[in-house]
This record gives structure tokens, sequence and C-alpha cells, in this order.
């Protein structure tokens, strides 16, 4: 790698992941969107809406010298419990017995930064352990929306060890719209009854033969 | 246990069982099994997905117009093809002609999509299945120079350049992190590259991780940011203004340069990098020409793609056609309509689903999407613990979609059949291209190898298409021509009470169908058939196969626990399911468990 190409970098980037179609997995994006509607950044720090973009995420990774990620992470905790994981504890291990691209977590995103020789020089994963991930079309649960300010907290103190101000906005910015932001996907959601939501096994086992 | 023919095939299930399970954090994607006789070839072949996709259900009640937003979220990788089939859904439900310069960017936008999603395939999926990266460290340099220069002429194929990745490689190796080669079954007696293949295939591994980013550039130019770039129905949400030098999001001269340098170094990077490798790694694997045909020699389908002309949807304008083959009569291109009741049903036979008579097919306007998780009494396992499922019984998420009550193969293969069949040169003439090379005859075609053979093709055909609109786009834009959206049926008002309409894509991993119904200016019904539901399909009522379990009949298999051609064969269609929840675990997931019973 050239000299040329590490000036080039965009020095943070704030990295939102998961699908917000999925309950709590949304909350790496849900943060991202957040912080960006309450927070004005000099251009040195990106924030990206990521979703379940895998490896197509790389290059926004690798262009970066410090890197936070927003995510849900399995932990083992109580449901709620925000994780700061920081550097080399971040996991940067994948298989590659995938049936499918899609399949490419960002922990192999990780894997491939390091690979091509350009990894952030300092990396913070700020995980939320999700209560509920089966249900789709769902929105963030209360303690983990909960979270979203304390995780949004822990960022910008980050970006404060790094001299950055963040300044409040006066006015909300919006990332997405097209029904997808956060009061609109909660308020359009049809019911429960009108939409058979509780797809997954272990749900339809519990339920039995009832009537969706 | 049970014996019985269908499509051509025997089906027994009599041998040893292998599950290939990937475990995911979320009730899983896609899981194989397989049955072994005492030779170890797979007589039996089970295609079920693992995860119940309730999309149609959470956009009911939705505004149409943000029907896009969602469905570009069910997935990572196909966000472009859903949104497009979403908002052409929509035009077609209200009758919204859009404006020329809009279908050139969507065309230019989703060229561009099938030349990076096949290049990512490629290389950073498929390619592990047949390249042993753990023997690229016994190659010599000099030597893999030698080869790389006697396939192509790309530059980056000197001796040093291969020494010092192979240093890197080795380094790396030697860390003990193999990161994303992690897992891999290395040192499987089913690889036959030698090491300087291997070397080579590996560097352009990286070359291409490096490469496809800037493919991706494009979709920010039009869609205005990437990940998840902007749709509109009507049109593209990017204005035009070619004066402008300072216009946020606008179309001018110096984006335009930008796009065009990204579309000559995709086309060399394809045809210099990607159809060489192919070609090289091919020729030691002909023997796959023999297998993983499935289906493909029998039925394919495709819905055509990439209209020349805005809004004519019909074969004079589609630059990829629209048709069906079955019975494996080249000869004969059949009609597809998508709004023929007849033509594509689905049913549920097999699948998790409850409809009012199973025995019959619904039209996806007449679709039901009602869950019912029934086990058949041969299950081994419980509901929240499957060990082994009982295929005589529902045995999938997936519905199984027939056209004309065929299972049909769909995705690149299927395209360039079909494009074959028509007799259009630019189909034919890389196929007949291919066979030569390889001295394979046109029945190889039929198979892994070809199926492979046919993505390369197609990424080839979209790059050199990029560039075909992009001169379009300029010449219309030079013309005076700056219209990118038409808004004048973008109020519900305008709207009728009630109206239905179809939106079709090829996705790069084959047709895609949305189906939606509009009542009261809200989403009243949202039916997606996934190239995946086809491929993927399990049986139907008359217990006919889907293409990926045709696909790996009759596969012998060398080591049952470590079932590389099973992986091989699926991997050619570009597999994908409602995707993808990742949550990370500490110490890394394990994707794909393989149990032998």
């Amino acid at each position: 790698m050239t000299r040329g190409k590490e000036e080039q970098r965009r020095e943070i980037l704030v990295l939102g992941i998961g699908n917000l179609l999925w309950a709590d997995e949304g909350f790496g994006v849900r943060a991202v969107e957040a912080m960006q509607q309450g927070y004005v950044f000099p251009p040195r720090v990106r924030l990206l809406d990521g979703g379940t973009q895998g490896l197509y995420l790389l290059h926004h990774v690798q262009a970066a010298r410090r890197l936070i990620v927003f995510d849900a992470v399995d932990y083992g905790l109580p449901p709620g419990t925000l994780k700061i994981v920081l550097n080399e504890e971040v996991p940067a291990f994948l298989g590659v017995k995938k049936m499918s691209l899609h399949q490419t977590g960002f922990q192999e995103v990780l894997a491939c930064a390091r690979l091509t020789g350009r990894y952030p020089e300092e990396l913070v994963l700020i995980g939320v352990q999700p209560v509920e991930l089966d249900d789709f079309g769902g929105s963030l649960r209360e303690p983990v929306k909960a979270q979203l300010g304390p995780a949004i907290g822990v960022a910008l103190g980050w970006l404060e060890n790094w001299e950055v101000r963040a300044e409040p906005r006066a006015a909300p910015d919006r990332i997405d719209g097209h029904g997808l932001d956060l009061a609109a996907y909660e308020g359009q959601r049809p019911s429960e009854r009108a939409a058979c939501r509780r797809g997954a096994p272990r749900f339809l086992a519990a339920r039995g033969g009832s009537e969706g | 246990m049970s014996a019985y023919e269908t499509q051509g095939f025997k089906l027994d299930n009599s041998g040893k069982r292998v599950v290939v399970d990937p475990v995911t954090r979320i009730e899983g994607h896609l899981r194989v099994e397989v049955n072994l006789d005492g030779d170890n070839v797979i007589r039996n072949a089970v295609s079920t997905g693992t995860m119940w996709r309730g999309l149609e259900i959470i956009l009911k009640g939705r505004d149409p117009r943000d029907a896009w937003a969602f469905t570009q979220r069910i997935c990572g990788v196909c966000t472009g093809t859903h949104a497009l089939t979403s908002v052409r859904a929509v035009e077609d439900a209200l009758d919204i002609k859009i404006p020329e310069n809009a279908n050139i960017i969507r065309n230019l936008m989703h060229a561009t999509l099938y030349a990076h999603d096949h290049l990512v395939h490629f290389y950073h999926l498929h390619a592990l299945d047949w390249v042993d990266v753990v023997s690229a460290l016994k190659a010599d340099p000099k030597a893999t120079s030698t080869l790389a220069q006697s396939i192509s002429s790309w530059p980056l194929s000197s001796p040093g350049y291969f020494r010092e990745l192979q240093e890197r490689l080795k380094r790396f190796v030697e860390s003990g992190q193999l990161g994303p080669f992690t897992n891999g079954y290395w040192g499987h007696p089913a690889y036959k590259l030698p090491p300087e293949a291997n070397l080579m295939a590996v560097a352009h591994y990286l070359e291409a991780l490096d490469f496809q980013r800037e493919i991706v550039k494009v979709q920010t130019v039009f869609g205005g940011k990437n990940p998840h770039p902007n749709w509109l129905v009507g049109g593209v949400p990017c204005p035009i203004n070619l004066d402008h030098t300072g216009a946020v999001g606008a179309i001018n001269m110096e984006r335009l340069d930008l796009v065009v340098g990204i579309i000559d170094r995709t086309i060399q990077f394809v045809d210099q990098v990607y159809i060489p490798d192919l070609l090289a790694v091919a020729s030691f694997y002909k023997d796959w020409a023999k297998w993983g045909g499935g289906l493909a020699s029998q039925n394919v389908l495709a819905y055509g793609e990439f209209p020349d002309q805005a809004n004519d949807y019909t074969n004079a304008s589609l630059l990829m056609p629209r048709g069906a083959i079955a019975g494996g009569n080249l000869k004969e291109v059949h009609d597809v309509d998508l709004k023929d009741p007849q033509q594509v049903q689905e049913f549920v036979t097999h699948s998790w689903y409850r409809y009012p008579d199973e025995a019959k097919g619904l039209h996806p306007f007449e679709g039901l999407t009602e869950p019912d998780f029934v086990l058949g009494k041969n299950t081994k396992g419980s509901k929240t613990d499957i060990r082994e499922l009982d295929e005589g019984a529902k045995y999938s998420w997936i519905k199984a979609p027939r056209w004309r009550g065929h299972a049909m193969e769909v995705g690149p293969l299927a395209r360039f059949l079909v494009g074959y069949a028509h007799g259009i040169p630019e189909f034919k003439e890389p196929v007949e291209m291919v066979l030569h090379k390889l001295d394979l005859p046109l029945s190889a075609l039929f198979s892994t190898l070809g199926r492979t053979a046919a993505r390369g093709l197609e990424c080839s055909w979209a790059a050199h298409r990029m560039r075909y609109f992009y001169d379009k786009l300029v010449a219309s834009i030079k013309a005076g021509n700056t219209a990118t959206a038409n808004v004048d049926k973008w109020e519900p008002v305008s709207w009728p009470k009630e109206a239905r309409g179809v939106g079709f894509s090829e996705a790069p991993r084959g047709a895609l169908g949305h189906w939606l119904k509009i009542k009261d200016t809200k989403i009243d019904s949202y039916q997606c058939v996934v190239p995946t539901t086809w491929n993927g399909s399990p049986r139907d009522a008359a217990g006919k196969i889907g293409p990926f379990e045709a696909s790996l009949l009759d596969t012998p298999v060398a080591q049952a626990d470590q079932p590389l051609e099973i992986l091989r064969t699926l991997h050619s269609f570009d597999p994908c399911l409602a995707c993808s929840t990742h949550v990370m675990s500490p110490g890394g997931e394990e994707l794909s468990n393989v149990l032998v019973r």
C-alpha cells in the first residue's frame, strides 16, 4: 500500500450494522441513525448505515484509521446490556464453508481488511445484548432502545479521545426516510393479528395449532 | 425407506444421511440433506429453507412508494435488485411511464450490480471450492508467472509479484490467522489445481477484493449513496445538470467521467483476469461437466432483463430475453406471462404453509402465506432441533414455484440457454468459445461447470453492456434530454381505488418477481418469488424435485464428512435466501456444520 492511499483515508468511520427488519438486530443501524439525527460532525468523521452488506463494506473499513461499530452482540449477557469490545478482542474470524455470500459477516470483513493490510489502527465495538431477534418487521425492544443514548454517549466519548467535537444539531436530520425511519417503521406496522408475524419455528411450536 | 423416480432421476433415501446445515444465530438459511449409497454416490437430496420469510406480511398496509426501501433490506447483496423489482411492480400497477434517462440509468446500475456480484461470488465464495489456498504456499513464483503470462496479458504477473504475495500469505498462515480462509477443506483430494494455479488464483482473489470497491462507486453516483442506494417510483432520484459542478447529487460531467473510468477498468478486469482464470481452473475440472446439471438440461426459465426501450418489457426490447425452455427442447422457447394464473404457481404440499387445497398451486396474486410448521412422522429430532427431515412430509420454509407445472432452474445458465435458444449471437458465441477452448460438447453446459462458466460469461456481457448504457446515457443527455423522473402520479389521490401489478427482474442469481395489490392507496398484498425459491424449491404435490435437489443426485462424494462436492454444486447456483442476521459471538461462529448419520 502506498503512502498516498494512506493519506486519503477518511480518518474515523462510525458504522452501524444489522438488519433493521429483525427487531433488536436493527440496533446498530438505529444507533448510527440517532447519532446522525442528533449531532453534526467534522468532515473527517463519517457515519454509515452498513445494513447487512457484509463484504461490500470492506472498502469503508479499509479506508478508516479508526473504526467504531454499533451492532447487536451475543456475549451471553443479560438482554439489554451494553458491551464494549476493543481492538484485538473484536473477533476477526470466519469460515469459508458458506452457503451464501449473505453469511459474510462482519468478522469476515475484518479478516479481509487484515489480509489486505489495511486494518483500522483502533477499533471499538459498541454492542448490545439483544432481547428479541425472531420478530420480522418488529422494532427495538424497550431495554435495547433505552441503550441507544448510552451507546451514543460511549461513541462520543471515544470521538472526544480522538479530539473530535460533535455539535448537537438544532433540528434533526434524517438518514433514510422512506418509511424506514424509526417512527414510521413502528407507527405503520400492521397489528399482530392482521399479520401473523411470529413465524419462527419455536413460536409456532409454542402456539400449537392455533390460527394466526 | 422409500425409492421413486421423477423427472428422469431415481431417488433412494435408504443410504447414509449427510446433513449440511449452515448454522446461524437465527434459524439459518439453507440446509441440505443427502443420502449416500455404498459407493458414496448421492442418491437422494433434500433442500430446505430453514428460515421463515415474513416480508409479504410486514409490507401489508404500507405506502407502495416505500416498498422498495423495505425490500432492499431483506437481503445483504440483492438490495438493488429487490428495489428495482419493487418500483417496477408499483409502476406496472399504476401505469406509470418512466423517462428514457431513468431507464438507461436503471440498466446501467443493474448491469453494474451484475458485474460486481458475479465477480465477488466467483472469487470470494466459489473459487475457494476449487482453489486450495494452502497448496499455493508450495508454488514456484517463477512458474506461476509463466502460467499467468501464458493465459492473459494482465500486467500483474511478474515472478517478483507472486513471490511477494506468497510471502505475505505465508506470514498470514504462520501467524495462525487464516482469516477468510479459515475452515476450508484444504488438502481435500477433490482439489486438482497445481500449486502455481492455486497461487495465481489467490493473487486474483486479493486483486478482486481490491477491485470490487471501485465498481460499487457507480451505484453511489446514481443512487446518491451506497450501501442502500435510493430508488424512486417513476424514475431515478438523481437529477442531471451537466453545466453545474457543485450540485449535490446531480449528474455532471465530472461524475460521468468517474463512471466511465470505472466501466473501462471493469471490462479490463473481467476480460483479462476473471475469464482467463475461469478457463484455466475449468481445464483442471472437466469432470465437473458431468455432474451438477440437475434440471438445467430440461427446464430453465428467464423473465428477461435490460429493456432497451423505456417502458417496453417485451422481447423486442429486452436485451436479455425472456422465455422458458421445457423438456430440454432448445428449438422452442415458450413465452412467459407473469400475470397468467396458469403459468407461475406456488405449491406448499412440502412447505410449512397451509392452503385450503394443497393439491393445487396458487398464482402469486392469490398467494397465501399462512405458516403451518408440522413435521413428518419420520423426522428425527424435535421442532427446535431437527436432526433429520422427513421429506415425505412438509420440510421447508420455501414454497415450491412451478411454471406450467414444471420445476425450473433460474440464473445465469438459464439466461444463457434462453439467449442461446433464441439464437442471439452475444449469448451463443461466448458459449461456443468456452466449449471450444475446453474441448467440450454442448451437453457440458448442463453441469456445475456449465453454470459457473455461464456466470463468468455473463459478467463479461454485463461489463460491456455497462459501457453501452453509459454511451447511450451520454448521447441522450447531449441531445438535451435531462428528465429522470415522472411524478405525474406521485400523489395517491391520482391512483385508482384498487390496482395490481407485477414487477420482474433478473437478479444476478435468477428470475425475481414481486406481485403487488394496492387498495385504498396502501399495499393490500405483496408476494415475492425470489430466485432461490425456484432453485431451492422443495418437492411439489406430484413429488417433483427442485433444481438444487436434482443437481446433487448421482454425484460421487470423496469424503462424506467433508462434502466439498455438495458445496461446489450448490455454490454454482449462488444461493440466497432472505437473509442475513449476524450477531457477533466471542471466538467467531461456526458457520457450517456437517453431520454424518
